[in-house]
């Protein structure tokens, strides 16, 4: 199907977008990459009067570590995916990049695009929350920013209001030895996963576990941080991390409100949830400690 | 509802056009250039009928609209044979390994796989599966693709022209 007609704006600046915003209300949206927001139009699942076209705000491009590492809103995901300052800064970002969709999708979808949709089936979504990423925001009287734990409200609804702009995100840098593992199930590869987990460890120089994130995409309304799973391995050694993941995965699958949809039921998404914690776990405890996979 | 000039490149040629802010890119090559090779099925992002290259980066040309392509340069299948007409490896091997039957999803799976190609020339068939899945084919069962993708890998590595 077709989109219904629209207005579309370039502004050239974060600024002018903000006033657009402003100027519009509830009748305009920001379009960043479209890849989420153009089949929604075109299927007529959504309508607005406006489009604000930010994917080519010069200022919301870019890529820096200064302490924690930038994303620009509207770099795309594939130039974040191959970046090696993302690699090396925090892994956990560019392995989660490549499970989404198929790369001509990422070569035109952006990374603020895919945390502002807040799609619970989403990878970044469910980094950010788990790394404790900062969603730096700006709308017509200022700027703020939000952590992203309180950011995701709910299915495709965030802490935003409507004539925000997401202009980067920050995740905080690791700085000891560390390992990152994305492990996710979808019915082909590129679908939007029926449950994934994002999972990264840090060890310290006695090699125990100094920090811990885990977080759970596609199972729940939201993203969902595994905090008691994160609890229950914070401090201990690699030999006593890895006797306790199996109970530590289980936990996992305790922490949300399952979703029970045409794809699974919920309690084989709280079972596969704790499979993938587990092998994720297990892969970022092996990398961290320099054991080959 | 705004129109909006465009000028932008497609296969060499400058082009320019007048659009609603609602056409795609795909229906503006089609129906104001009379490019009908990209072809359009699902017109939201999940068949890949419509890939074409996008400064030389494969995207969806149903999920962009034509405004957003201004200054851009577009290759589309009508720009991967030679202008002689001679096919691209990569047409060439779709041809000879049975590639395709209908014919349908095949410009998009020509330019999906020449631009997977030019970033992976040297792909294993694991590589080559995910490659394409963004791809949707409902004829051919996909081993005939997969074996012209192999087909125009090795052609394109050892510099054999099709
Ligand atoms: C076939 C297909 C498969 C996909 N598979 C996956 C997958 O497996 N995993 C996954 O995570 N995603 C997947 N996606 C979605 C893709 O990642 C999108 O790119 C992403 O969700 C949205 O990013 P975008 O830049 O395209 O945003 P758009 O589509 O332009 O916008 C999406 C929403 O975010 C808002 N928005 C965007 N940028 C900003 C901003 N800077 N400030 C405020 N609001 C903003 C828009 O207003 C809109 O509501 C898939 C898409 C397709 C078509
Ligand atoms: S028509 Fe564009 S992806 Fe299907
Ligand atoms: S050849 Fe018919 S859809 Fe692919």
């Amino acid at each position: 199907m077709k989109a219904a007609p629209f207005d579309h704006h370039a502004p050239e600046s974060v600024a002018d977008a903000a006033a657009l915003l402003a100027e519009h209300g509830d009748e305009a949206k920001v379009l960043a990459g479209g890849q989420s927001l153009l089949p929604m139009l075109a299927m007529r699942l959504t309508r607005f009067e406006h489009l604000v076209d930010v994917s080519r705000v010069p200022e919301l491009h870019g890529i820096t570590t200064d302490g924690d590492l930038r994303i620009g809103a509207s770099t795309p995901q594939a130039v974040a995916e191959h970046d090696p300052v993302v690699a090396d800064a925090v892994p956990l970002v560019a392995r989660a990049i490549p499970h989404i969709g198929h790369f001509q999708i990422r070569n035109r979808g952006t990374v603020g695009g895919s945390i502002a949709h807040a799609d619970p089936a989403s990878e970044l979504p469910a980094v950010a929350l788990a790394l404790d990423a900062v969603l730096e925001v700006a709308g017509a009287t200022g700027t703020r920013e939000i952590a992203a734990t309180d950011f995701f409200e709910g299915t495709w609804s965030t802490a935003l209001a409507d004539d925000e702009i997401l202009t980067g995100v920050r995740f905080p840098v690791w700085t000891g030895r560390q390992g990152a593992a994305v492990r996710e199930v979808a019915r082909r590869s590129g679908d939007f996963a029926i449950a994934g987990v994002a999972a990264a460890v840090e060890l310290d120089a006695a090699d125990r576990v100094a920090r811990v994130a885990v977080g759970l995409f596609g199972v729940a309304s939201t993203p969902v941080r595994a905090s008691a799973t994160e609890a229950a391995l914070t401090g201990a050694s690699v030999a006593e991390a890895t006797a306790a993941l199996a109970d530590a995965a289980l936990a996992a699958a305790d922490g949300f409100d399952a979703v029970d949809d045409l794809h699974a039921t919920g309690a084989y998404r709280r079972r596969v949830t704790t499979h993938l914690v587990q092998t994720a776990l297990t892969a970022a405890i092996q990398e961290a400690s320099g054991v080959r996979a | 509802m705004s129109e909006h000039d465009v000028r932008l490149t497609v296969n060499g040629a400058r082009q320019r056009g007048r659009v609603e802010s609602r056409t795609n890119l795909a229906d503006f090559l089609r129906e104001d250039l009379g490019l009908t090779g990209t072809h359009l099925a699902c017109e939201h992002g999940v068949c890949g009928a419509c890939t074409v290259l996008v400064d030389g980066r494969a995207v969806r040309a149903c999920l962009m609209l034509a405004v957003q392509a201004d200054g851009t340069e577009v290759t589309t299948v009508e720009g991967i044979a030679a202008p002689d007409g001679t096919l691209s490896p990569v047409q060439q091997a779709f041809m000879e390994c049975h590639g395709l039957q209908c014919g349908f999803c095949t410009p998009g799976f020509v330019v999906t796989v020449t631009a997977f190609l030019e970033a992976n020339p040297d792909p294993t068939e694991a590589e080559i599966r995910e490659g394409i899945a963004g791809n949707l084919c409902r004829c051919t069962g996909y081993q005939g693709i997969v074996e012209a993708v192999k087909l125009a890998a090795t052609r394109l590595r050892e510099g054999v022209d099709a």
